[in-house]
């Protein structure tokens, strides 16, 4: 495993090439912007912060490509999402159940030992739904792989050997952040895990989400709905143990021990990891080596900013 | 827009007994949780408050406070409340109403503007102040022909930032729409929702009707210009979602009749709809209690309340409490709901203006259209 470097959001203050600098990497950069979607290739912006020209690889382009010459894999693609869809939806339905009984419970004055049984089962019982649910969309993509898979589409075999020549040609893959359900949908459907695993990456906000193991949707104030984080996805893997949380700060009620509290001890043994503007984490051959502006929320409530272990 | 009060009798309210302190106050009206003291100075004969809260007198005096020229005057106002005044100053025989030279707060109108108390705990919601980091969508204004109408109509058309040919957006109907734009802040809004992700980037399409009480209470022709010529018009130059869920209307007070009456005419037009204070005159025995503009508001609700049939999927609906609408549009939402239809219904304690059609817009836009807030990490 390469290096793998995650940060916070790049829109107002970006560290990305302070972040290249400090790891020692250099051009030349290939990006992955397929959650900008239609925006996607835009990259003035970026090349203007880091100096330099850069190349995107355009899946979500080459996606519409695909789409438009395979109209069988296109339809089986557009299936196994409705099976996604439909699966999250049921999930939702129960998760929102069992949150409010862990909320109701967290939220009541009493701490007698019948009351912290009644706890942990609630918790339990959230687990399990999690990682039941987790299963449940590994089963829908190992019905659908044969299908949709590299191996049997041409169409897809040519697009990845172009993206093979193109990845070989940097030294960093940049994964920017976004729709996390195009961009994931995109690095899958395009195989590009091994070819990222190869490589330095660096990924900030969707693009964290995406080289985790787990996808962890959340808002603890939206506008409508009661807020429920919610599991999405397995991630690519590249990074273990960690759920990241962008845009934190503004995203989640960071002062509701309670809330916090659920959410840390719901992922464990997973860290749950802030990235707001400045975030910086540094993997270097899967060990953590640097880390800034990042936090960890706590099993008991409330974070703590997040410093390099002795 | 109907702003005739019920008359009651108030119970008796007293004056602060920190009546020294009032003589050097500069602001009106001093907010305290339980309510608001309205405070004049200047030479008069009398001074009464003019507002419009269902509930209360229109007319409310003031106290004077000894031999000065300080006039105050205490109202019970629950948290979070919001209500619009103007003080009838009566001198020498002549009574004019004047907004509080205290209070630097108002709150327009097309029929001029009036001054404005805001109640312990009410704070203007953020996302309808100009953000800096939101990008600013741009609305362009076309003069269109309408069969259906026989006349030419102005109308508004607001494209969001970053729009692209190559994606297809949600059409939004806003009847009055310049007036929601001038008074409610609706491009605002609209920049700052679609900034923060809570609705998706969207057309709205601003119409203002120059007979908004003939054509909106029913009014076939209008029903056709809203329904079918100003969609299949935007269709041909924008990329438009074509489905229900992506079209909205929305109106306030006789435009949220409008907006009833366009989707119950031509159903599967419009799968969202936003109906703030509408002006639902009905009578289930008899004659409404309303005045003759209502009639033929009366007549399709009516009708409608007979056999609503679904004219959405989705509908948000509010009304102030301080409206005199209040029962009308209450009455509206288990009919709705009874139909198979997703109601959301605000009640909040304000009267029936534009801040209050304002303060709603979020609640109502990211139940039409919710936005990708859960997807996006940028």
């Amino acid at each position: 495993m390469s290096d793998v470097l995650i940060l916070g959001p790049q829109f107002r203050f970006p560290n990305l090439r302070d972040a290249l600098t400090r790891a020692g990497l250099s051009g030349p950069i290939a990006t992955i912007t397929a959650g900008w979607q239609e925006r996607e290739g835009e990259l003035a912006a970026l090349e203007e912060h880091l100096g330099e020209p850069v190349r995107d690889l355009r899946l979500y382009e080459r996606a519409e490509a695909v789409f438009n010459q395979d109209a069988e894999l296109h339809e089986t693609h557009q299936r196994r999402q409705a099976d996604l869809r439909r699966l999250q939806e049921l999930y939702r339905v129960r998760l929102s159940h069992q949150k409010a009984a862990a909320r109701e419970l967290l939220a009541m004055d009493d701490d007698s030992e019948p009351m912290r049984s009644a706890r942990r089962a609630a918790l339990s019982a959230i687990r399990r739904l999690d990682a039941e649910h987790l299963k449940a969309i590994r089963r829908i993509h190992l019905r659908w792989d044969s299908q949709l898979g590299v191996r049997t589409r041409p169409v897809l075999a040519r697009q990845l050997a172009e993206l093979e020549h193109l990845v070989e040609k940097a030294r960093v893959v940049c994964l920017a952040g976004g729709h996390v359900a195009v961009l994931l949908n995109r690095l899958r459907l395009f195989g590009l895990e091994r070819l990222l695993r190869a490589r330095p990456v660096v990924a900030w906000s969707a693009g964290a989400m995406a080289v985790s193991e787990r996808i962890v949707l959340f808002h603890d104030h939206p506008p409508q709905g009661a807020g429920n984080a919610e599991l999405f996805e397995a991630g690519l893997g590249l990074v273990r143990g960690t759920v990241f949380l962008p845009h934190a700060a503004s995203r989640l009620a960071l002062g509701d021990r309670d809330r916090v509290s659920l959410l840390a001890r719901r992922l464990s043994p997973a860290a749950c990891v802030t990235l707001d503007d400045g975030s910086l984490l540094h993997w270097h051959r899967s060990r953590l080596v640097a880390c800034a502006n990042s936090s960890q929320l706590k099993r008991t409530g409330g974070t703590t900013a997040l410093v390099m272990p002795r | 827009m109907s702003r005739t009060p019920k008359e009651t009798t108030l119970p008796a309210i007293d004056v602060p007994a920190e009546i020294d302190a009032l003589q050097h106050v500069s602001r009106s009206p001093i907010v305290d949780p339980g309510g608001v003291t309205f405070v004049y100075r200047g030479a008069a004969d009398a001074v009464n408050l003019r507002l419009w809260i269902h509930g209360l007198p229109a007319t409310q005096p003031f106290e004077r406070v000894g031999e000065t020229d300080l006039w105050v005057l205490r109202v019970e106002l629950p948290e979070n409340s919001r209500i619009e005044y103007k003080f009838a100053v009566l001198r020498d025989g002549c009574e004019e109403w004047i907004l509080d030279p205290m209070n630097p707060l108002r709150a327009e109108d097309p029929f001029g503007a009036n001054s404005v108390a805001q109640g312990h705990g009410y704070a203007r919601p953020d996302w309808t102040v100009s953000d800096g980091q939101a990008r600013a969508g741009a609305i362009d204004e076309f003069t269109v022909h309408s069969a259906a109408l026989g006349d030419e109509r102005h109308i508004g058309v607001y494209v969001p930032a970053r729009f692209r040919r190559s994606r297809h957006y949600p059409l939004l109907i806003v009847h009055d729409g310049f007036d929601y734009v001038r008074y409610a802040d609706l491009r605002v809004v609209l920049d700052n929702l679609i900034h923060r992700l809570e609705i998706p980037p969207l057309i709205a399409a601003f119409t203002q009707s120059p007979d908004r009480l003939e054509e909106y209470s029913g009014h076939e022709g209008h029903a056709r210009f809203v329904a079918v010529e100003i969609p299949d018009l935007l269709q041909h130059s924008f990329p438009l979602r074509a489905s229900p869920a992506a079209r909205g209307l929305i109106g306030a007070s006789f435009g949220a009749v409008a907006s009833l009456h366009a989707a119950w005419r031509y159903p599967g037009a419009f799968g969202r709809l936003a109906l703030q204070s509408g002006s639902f005159a009905f009578a289930d025995i008899g004659h409404h209690r309303r005045s003759p503009t209502f009639d033929p508001v009366a007549r399709f609700v009516n009708e409608f309340r007979r056999r609503p049939g679904r004219p959405a999927e989705r509908m948000y609906l509010s009304c102030g409490i301080y409206e005199s609408l209040i029962y009308e549009n209450r009455s509206l939402v288990p009919l709705l709901r009874h139909h198979g239809i997703e109601v959301r219904y605000e009640e909040v304690r304000d009267g029936h203006n534009w801040e209050n059609w304002r303060d709603r817009l979020q609640s109502a836009l990211t139940w039409l259209f919710p936005g990708p807030l859960w997807m996006i990490y940028e």
